[in-house]
């Protein structure tokens, strides 16, 4: 049983006051996580993350389309038994403490008096606020304030965590803590679902991707396949004539760069054979061959350029 | 556990409620407008009790109903507003057990609030008497039907709240108020007109409005007079049902809206 089954999902909303129009901020997405994975959730601001998010906690009604959780539907209380979620941008009741906040929501769920206890004193030093669990939350920066609505996702030990951009707002330090915390509930066999706009996270810590583009799934996959995929192979030459140069120059994808005695060369994948024969013939000497990867932010743009050059002129919001 | 849970909501709310500190200055000015009436007493012969319980009721009332709409109308937008409710609502709970803990978290803190107000009225009739009477019990029943009233404020705020801005709430609130209130002047009106159409609007205003003005008995018990056990079970009736659609209509509304 997969861990996320989402099949058709799409959700409209109405925009505009008198005359209503129609926008659909998700577009039947379908999508699978299995069990035990870290699912990176990828798209630029309004693609339809956070939407996709609320459908899965029942805070909004899908316009058509199913989502599964453990294999039970979306919005159904016991299905948030095994469910965590930290919402974006969380805020709380700021009247209360942590320890305050995580005792209350601790008693939504079947556990002990002492359990509680044991699990809120537990995720307080998890998230690194021990010390400041009687500090009242209107007193917390938004970092902190992020830590919290951390702790409160994975107070009941959860099998899936949600999370929507856990590292907004948090500086570095903040977001290698929060990685490591990720790191940790993927070895405790934790399924992990987070949207970020922050690619090297999702790359650090992502087993598989999808990106999102105006309300479309528009690529998924593992993210090391999709990089590699994409890449060529960089080869580096000892100091070659002008005119072995410019017989190389066709097959590259980008002009050579020379420097230091060397050559720098960009090679497309297709294109190497080929190179290696010309290198042979002309008594080039290839100091190495190496693939590269193209960063995740080439790849990103690239992916939501093909989405964009796809699809046909639709009204924005 | 639902219980469980509903009761968290409920004391929850109640926490919210105390931690603000605008409610003690509602007490405060309650309390002391109580103490005032010892005052205005002083200055009217023979009826120092009469005043003293008229303008101690009518002070429990007046601030309980601001308390009630001013912590009313945030009871469930404040929520969606801060978006408090997502990190809630995530939780294995329904929506209805939130709407419903609200409702119980804000009649509680009512019910607290106007306890303490009237320990002040009983201790300032305490100061004028020196000595309680038999029929001063019937104060208890006027504070009753207070709080009665002040629940269906409190549904009025839920109701509204589920899909009006907080000004927009006080405002349906007030009105439902002051209106219900004139409920069995305006149905009289409508029995006196030959307009046809006026006639229905005012009657299907008194049915739907509820009738505020069967709740207030202060006049009648600060002349010392007794309020009949029929009229006690009725009202409260009347004030149950009421509180019961309106937390219903409540649920309904809320159970579909997109928390967007």
């Amino acid at each position: 049983m997969a861990a996320i089954e989402i099949s058709g999902l799409s959700k409209d909303y109405s925009l505009g006051f008198w005359r209503k129009r129609p926008f659909r901020a998700l577009d039947r997405l379908s999508l699978k996580v299995e069990r035990g994975e870290v699912f990176g959730f990828l798209g630029p601001n309004g693609a339809g993350k956070t939407t996709t998010l609320k459908l899965l906690t029942g805070l909004i009604f899908p316009t058509e389309g199913t989502a599964t959780i453990l294999g039970h539907p979306v919005g159904e209380p016991e299905t948030f038994l095994r469910v965590g979620y930290l919402p974006e941008n969380p805020y709380f009741y700021d009247y209360l403490t942590p320890q305050e906040l995580l005792d209350y929501f601790a008693q939504f769920f079947p556990l002990s008096a002492e359990e509680r206890q044991r699990r809120r004193d537990a995720v307080l030093d998890q998230v690194g606020l021990a010390e400041f669990r009687h500090r009242p939350l209107r007193k917390f920066s938004k970092g902190m304030l992020q830590r919290v609505g951390i702790a409160q996702a994975i107070l009941h030990e959860p099998e899936i965590v949600l999370l929507d951009e856990p590292m907004s707002g948090l500086d570095p330090v903040g977001r290698h803590e929060v990685r490591e915390l990720i790191l940790q509930l993927k070895a405790a066999g934790k399924t992990v679902f987070f949207s970020t706009h922050i690619l090297s996270d999702a790359e650090a810590l992502c087993d598989r991707v999808a990106i999102l583009n105006r309300g479309k799934l528009v690529g998924v996959g593992q993210l090391s396949e999709s990089l590699q995929r994409q890449a060529a192979c960089e080869a580096v030459l000892e100091c070659a004539s002008p005119e072995a140069l410019s017989r190389l120059q066709p097959l590259a994808a980008k002009p050579p760069l020379v420097s230091g005695g060397q050559c720098r060369i960009e090679i497309p994948e297709k294109n190497i054979p080929q190179f290696l024969a010309l290198c042979q013939s002309d008594g080039l000497r290839l100091i190495s061959l190496n693939p590269v990867r193209l960063s995740l932010e080439d790849y990103f743009v690239e992916v939501l350029r093909g989405s964009d050059s796809e699809r046909p002129a639709s009204p924005s919001p | 556990m639902r219980s469980r849970q509903t009761l968290a909501i409920v004391l929850n709310t109640f926490r919210e409620a105390v931690r603000d500190r605008v409610l003690y200055n509602l007490i405060a000015f309650a309390l002391i407008l109580i103490a005032s009436a010892l005052l205005f007493g002083q200055i009217s012969i023979g009826i120092q009790k009469t005043i003293l319980l008229n303008v101690g009721l009518s002070a429990i009332s007046i601030f309980g109903l601001l308390i009630a709409i001013f912590l009313g109308i945030g009871l469930v937008y404040k929520e969606m507003d801060k978006r408090s409710l997502y990190a809630l609502l995530s939780k294995p709970i329904r929506r209805r057990q939130f709407i419903i803990g609200k409702f119980l978290g804000l009649n509680f803190t009512l019910l607290v609030n106007t306890a303490l107000m009237s320990v002040g009225l009983w201790a300032a009739l305490y100061y004028l008497m020196r000595r309680f009477e038999p029929q001063d019990l019937s104060v208890w029943v006027a504070i009753y039907f207070i709080l009665l009233e002040l629940s269906l404020v409190t549904a009025l705020c839920l109701f509204f709240s589920c899909f009006a801005t907080p000004v927009l709430s006080a405002v349906f609130t007030f009105m439902a108020y002051v209106i219900g209130n004139f409920a069995a002047d305006i149905r009289a009106f409508g029995e006196l007109t030959e307009n046809n159409l006026l006639k229905g609007l005012t009657t299907v205003l008194y049915y739907l409005l509820p009738n505020f003005s069967d709740f207030n008995v202060s006049a009648w018990v600060s002349h010392g007079k007794p309020v009949a056990a029929e009229v006690v079970l009725l009202n409260t009736l009347y004030a149950l049902c009421y509180d019961a659609i309106l937390v219903a209509a409540a649920v309904w509304i809320f159970s579909r809206k997109d928390l967007k």
